[in-house]
């Protein structure tokens, strides 16, 4: 368990609130900012939206883990067994965003090829679908 | 009492407690081996690998969000969709689950001062504290009571029906007059005791894919004339007297007339269910923290040798359901 005196572990409960309330309003402040709630016209490039609310996400993750739920003094090999196996929901994240992205393309490359008409069909002897699309469909 | 040399490790700190038998009984048995695993009691290390096992369910919903989020052309924009407040205002966006999202973070709070109060054995503490969390759990309900039923009841979203969507051109809401002018023939028709007033092209069955619509939102302020350009977010009007959704009317710049499309159907049952089963977490958490409080009222843990670890436990799972609404709210709210 911790070491900290009760005064002491008093103090890191409220700093613990203060850090989550502010990083909430800050990803609230990113979202409304960044499409253009708070100053006309202004927007901030998407990426960069998307890099600050998962970063701070993350950060606030960690935090209620490492101290709220006093991971910070257990032993390592605890730990390590929690946190270890969420790696691989990383590779989740990796392969069904891509697959949903690829579902996406195919679909609106399908309506595409539905919207033409024969006559705008590249002309080819001898194949039935253009090589490129094919190329696309991957 | 020979039998408690093999718990001395049991015994906190502040020790002189007399062992009492229900606790403990797999310290003695599981974890006999004279070490405790990870140094951590039975009861506590298995609440941890439930956890991880319940993050694990968790992700495999929210990844399924995303998979299907990433195949969609396109999806409600958050700060359109959640800009409801208490109080009938509209166009605020986010301000309500922030709300929401600090009621959590304040009982995530006021559970690690109980469970500090259950470390220095302080009973009233402990129960002050934890009654403060119950509190915020069930405000947080409260909180997602009306933001669901102001989604169903107000703006029409179900789990088959997704009146949010965006705009892929730009265009212009038609009056009546204009809409009979390109052809339409205007039909009124009682639905529920009220008559509902649309149109359609003329020959064409009377179902709701071919019915145009006058363009007006809930209050019933007509927006015929107003403009908007691709991407802008639009909400198709549920009308209460009516029953009926009111997909609308533009005129594309091309000169062709166009009617709001519903957006990915997926979007209701996704977000109904996913923070259903978190609310169903904060609601059993509620349940358990009553338990939990009303024992530590009774008397229960004060003498037994691992004291208030059962105020701990439960605050680890109440930590975790805070934990899983950071990502609810990155996902849902904040993309």
């Amino acid at each position: 368990m911790s070491d900290l005196s009760y005064e002491e572990s008093k103090k890191v409960v409220y700093k613990g609130m203060i850090v989550l309330a502010v990083i909430t309003l800050l990803e609230v402040a990113v979202a409304l900012v960044g499409k253009g709630y708070v100053i006309e016209g202004l927007h901030l490039p998407v990426w960069l939206m998307y890099v600050l609310m998962i970063g701070l996400s993350l950060f606030k993750a960690y935090y209620i883990v490492y101290e709220f739920m006093h991971m910070k003094y257990e032993v390592k090999g605890l730990a390590m067994s929690v946190i270890l196996p969420m790696g691989l929901l990383v590779w989740a994240v990796v392969a069904f965003f891509s697959e949903g992205n690829s579902w996406n393309q195919r679909r609106t490359l399908i309506e595409k090829k539905n919207a033409e008409t024969i006559d705008d069909r590249p002309k080819k002897s001898g194949s039935i679908i253009d090589l490129k699309d094919v190329k696309n469909l991957n | 009492m020979a039998h408690d040399t093999a718990h001395t490790d049991v015994i906190p700190e502040e020790g002189h407690l007399h062992h009492t038998d229900y606790m403990d009984s797999h310290d003695g048995e599981a974890w006999g081996g004279g070490k405790r695993p990870f140094k951590a009691s039975y009861g506590k290390l298995m609440m941890w690998y439930f956890l991880l096992s319940d993050a694990f369910t968790f992700a495999g919903f929210l990844i399924a969000y995303g998979a299907i989020r990433f195949s969609m052309p396109s999806w409600p924009v958050p700060d359109h969709v959640f800009s409801a407040f208490p109080g009938g205002k509209t166009g605020w966006p986010l301000i309500f689950v922030t709300v929401m999202t600090f009621v959590l973070i304040l009982s995530s709070v006021t559970m690690v001062r109980a469970v500090q109060e259950g470390h220095r054995r302080n009973k009233r503490g402990v129960i002050f504290w934890m009654l403060l969390t119950v509190i915020g759990g069930a405000a947080f309900l409260g909180c997602q009571a009306w933001e669901w039923n102001t989604m169903i009841n107000v703006e029409g979203v179900t789990v088959t029906k997704n009146p949010f969507s965006s705009h892929l051109d730009s265009g212009t809401y038609l009056t009546g007059a204009e809409i009979e002018g390109a052809g339409y023939d205007k039909v009124t028709k009682d639905a529920h005791g009220v008559t509902a007033t649309y149109y359609i092209k003329p020959g064409v069955e009377d179902i709701e894919e071919n019915r145009l619509f006058v363009k007006q939102d809930h209050h019933g302020h007509v927006m015929s004339g107003e403009s908007f350009s691709p991407k802008d977010p639009y909400l198709i009007t549920y009308n209460h007297s009516t029953h009926l959704y009111e997909p609308s009317a533009f005129k594309t710049p091309d000169g062709s007339i166009k009617t709001e499309a519903f957006g990915p159907i997926a979007f209701g049952s996704l977000f109904f269910f996913i923070t259903g089963f978190h609310g169903f977490h904060v609601f059993s958490g509620v349940l358990f923290l009553l338990i939990i409080l009303i024992n530590v009222a009774s008397g229960l843990y004060h003498n037994r040798t691992n004291n208030y670890e059962m105020v701990e436990k439960i605050g680890l799972y109440w930590h975790f359901v805070d934990l899983v609404w950071v990502f609810v709210f990155l996902v849902f709210y904040l993309l």
